[in-house]
């Protein structure tokens, strides 16, 4: 079979790998003997020379598809591992702020008001006299609920139309990419003020709603390029030939294909929908109080900046750390899924 | 124009199909009927197929021979079904298929009747076949999809369908990813793909043209003893006279959207009757003519927005005359020396006499 011998010779590890596991069932079988015993040796030895840092080279010779080598990249790549347990830690830091602190973020004491740090408020108090530990630690939930939703849904609006326009192309990808370029047209802050000033309620999910309806545009035109790409390809057309129905040959054959740069452009995005919610509530048409954001606490502390600059450092600085691990994962994630794009 | 008229090819051919095929009119599997295609562009109208006529019976093998843009593939497509249209456009001709014309058919009919009757095998396996799944999902979807068979029964039916086509323990391969195979294997399972639900029809599009000659041998090996043993119809589209040469009945070429001569595999090589498919002969490279040099056929393919008036391969025809140059050759009727039409053969020449006996 000489398909077979090319396919092993193709990649050597893969062939140290089905060596060894012949030896392997070898010894379990319980036929071993010096030979065999000596060979296992002389092929991890072999291995460490060769290439120490794999270690897991009895998964190399298991089927994998892209997410799996993804995955393996990812793991082995210090930026995702960095961000990703700065996410977890923030996200359980949303989910339960009650384990960081017994503080209530809402429970102010007029007369600390700027006061430093003292014992059981370490990052001192507001304006208000409120604990800063307190509201920063209460404020991920804002800003990463504003993040998480609003990525979820542009992705989830902007694949659909993006999808739709490249796969049906013609006349919908004309009305649908005009309408994209409608709303990419609008300056986000301008759109802002104009938008979330005149809407009295200002709950997180109009914040959410406005960001998902500023935001699609930017994924439909990835998703576009992506499905356009996809829907070219030969494995598309055999599909086609072989009886695969519309719906089957697009949620099966084609956005498999092209959701890898989707992916990769909603993580990045991710992190600047946080950080445009806190420019949004510091300008005052995002979030209000009694809603604690760290947006609003950078707002209410410019103001005494000079005289208590750590009312503004403390929410400042978690704002720039999670934006910053919800970048860091997107690059990674990029680099995972499109090599190519490093 | 001649070929809008696609009536008078269709009786021409229609005559040395049946005769070649050995059946009553209508047995056939397969009958294109004056089929035109044409793409419509921003720079015109290219005219990719100018009322092709051929047919197969099932068990029989064609091969359509031609350069590429000679329009063998755009033909497939349009068979099929799934020419990309815009721009692509059928205006004209029937495809009759088991006694239907498929151009009548709905988009719902006729894609039940892709993969369950008439399957297609793609030239290059590894960009045809999914990259994000693996083969075993990719060869059980067909059970998936026309059977509606369970996850478990599909795989169990990739399993036996890659045994068929004989690829190496099958059974652990089944979940590897299309990349994971070599070329040859990878063929393998696009057959296999393509057979799955035993079509009567398999149109093969270049199905060897991407893997080494030792390999080559191998699929086309393949593809023969399993058409035998379905008795499928199976049309064979290439540019490689090799390969044609052991495997075809007959012979249909093509040019410039036309199918310029049909003949039994065999009498096309002894004795071709259309200077193009002469051409394309004599540009084999052989063994016994080392040293000299190789015969090429002069000039570039027609381009299809400005098709040559009268026979399209009159400015690269070394026997061009007036008349190719005002009038466009109908299919022709191929008589022997004693005047009795031989079977199957036709050539769309003025002077198909002259280039059979090569004077």
């Amino acid at each position: 079979m000489p398909d077979q011998e090319k396919y092993n010779k193709a990649d050597p590890l893969a062939d140290a790998g089905t060596e060894e596991e012949e030896i392997q069932s070898a010894v379990e079988s319980r036929t071993f003997d010096l030979g065999t015993m000596e060979a296992q040796t002389l092929i991890k030895n072999e291995r460490l020379d060769d290439e120490p840092e794999v270690a897991a080279a009895d998964d190399r010779v298991k089927p994998r598809s892209l997410w799996q080598d993804a995955w393996r990249d990812l793991r082995r790549n210090p930026i995702f591992i960095i961000s990703g347990l700065l996410i977890i830690f923030l996200v359980v830091m949303a989910i339960w702020p009650g384990l960081f602190t017994s503080t209530d973020p809402l429970k102010c004491d007029l007369s600390k008001a700027q006061q430093g740090s003292e014992s059981g408020h370490p990052f001192g108090f507001d304006g208000q006299g409120c604990d800063v530990y307190a509201r920063t630690v209460y404020g991920a939930r804002a800003s990463i609920t504003v993040g998480v939703c609003a990525t979820v849904g542009a992705a989830l609006v902007g694949t659909t139309l993006g999808g739709l326009a490249g796969f049906l192309g013609g006349w919908s990808d004309s009305v649908i990419s005009r309408v994209a370029d409608i709303f990419f047209g609008i300056p986000i802050l301008l759109g802002g003020l104009v938008f979330l000033s005149v809407i009295p309620s200002r709950s997180i999910w109009i914040v959410v709603a406005f960001i998902v309806v500023l935001g699609w545009p930017q994924i439909a035109r990835i998703g576009r390029g992506a499905v356009i790409t996809a829907k070219q390809q030969d494995y598309v057309t055999a599909a086609r030939a072989l009886g695969a129905s519309n719906s089957r040959l697009m949620l099966r054959h084609i956005l498999p294909n092209a959701v890898a740069p989707i992916i990769v452009v909603a993580t990045i995005a991710l992190g600047t929908y946080i950080a445009l919610e806190a420019t949004l509530s510091f300008l005052g048409v995002g979030l209000k109080p009694p809603t604690v954001s760290w947006g609003i606490d950078i707002s209410s502390a410019s103001a005494t900046f000079r005289n208590a600059p750590h009312m503004l450092l403390y929410p400042a600085g978690a704002l720039s750390i999670t934006v910053l691990a919800f970048i860091m994962l997107g690059d990674a994630v990029r680099d995972a899924l499109d090599p190519k794009l490093r | 124009m001649n070929s809008g008229n696609s009536d008078d090819d269709a009786g021409a051919i229609l005559i040395d199909s049946r005769a070649s095929g050995g059946g009553a009119p209508g047995d056939d599997l397969l009958d294109v009927r004056g089929l035109q295609v044409e793409f419509r562009t921003r720079d015109g109208v290219a005219k990719a197929v100018n009322g092709v006529n051929y047919s197969v019976a099932a068990g029989e093998t064609l091969a359509v021979l031609g350069e590429s843009g000679s329009g063998k593939s755009v033909t497939a497509q349009a068979i099929m079904g799934i020419l990309d249209s815009p721009p692509g456009y059928v205006t004209g001709g029937e495809i009759v298929f088991k006694g239907r014309d498929l151009l009548k058919l709905g988009n719902e009919e006729r894609r039940k009747i892709r993969g369950e009757q008439m399957a297609m095998i793609f030239q290059d396996a590894l960009s045809a076949l999914n990259p994000v799944h693996s083969v075993g999902m990719q060869l059980g979807e067909m059970y998936r999809v026309h059977r509606g068979v369970s996850r478990k029964e599909a795989k169990a039916k990739a399993v036996e369908l890659m045994d068929r086509v004989r690829i190496p323990a099958a059974k652990e391969r089944v979940n590897d990813y299309p990349h994971q195979f070599s070329g040859g294997m990878r063929q393998r399972i696009m057959i296999a793909m393509a057979l799955a639900l035993e079509p009567d029809l398999i149109i093969a599009d270049e199905p060897t043209t991407a893997l080494d000659v030792t390999v080559q041998a191998q699929v086309m090996d393949l593809l023969a003893e399993l058409q035998a043993e379905y008795n499928m119809g199976l049309i064979l589209i290439t540019h490689d006279l090799g390969v044609v040469a052991d495997v075809a009945d007959k012979i249909a070429v093509m040019y410039a959207g036309r199918i310029v001569e049909t003949a039994p595999v065999h009498e096309l090589y002894k004795n071709p009757a259309h200077p193009y498919s002469r051409g394309l002969l004599d540009s084999i490279p052989r063994l016994d003519q080392k040293g000299q040099e190789l015969y090429a056929i002069k000039g570039l393919p027609p381009n299809l927005l400005r098709i040559p008036p009268g026979c399209a391969f009159n400015p690269r025809c070394p026997r061009a005359q007036d008349i190719c140059r005002r009038e466009e050759p109908e299919l022709f009727e191929v008589t022997g020396d004693d005047g009795a039409p031989l079977p199957g053969r036709g050539s769309a020449c003025f002077f198909w006499k002259e280039t059979l006996h090569d004077v």
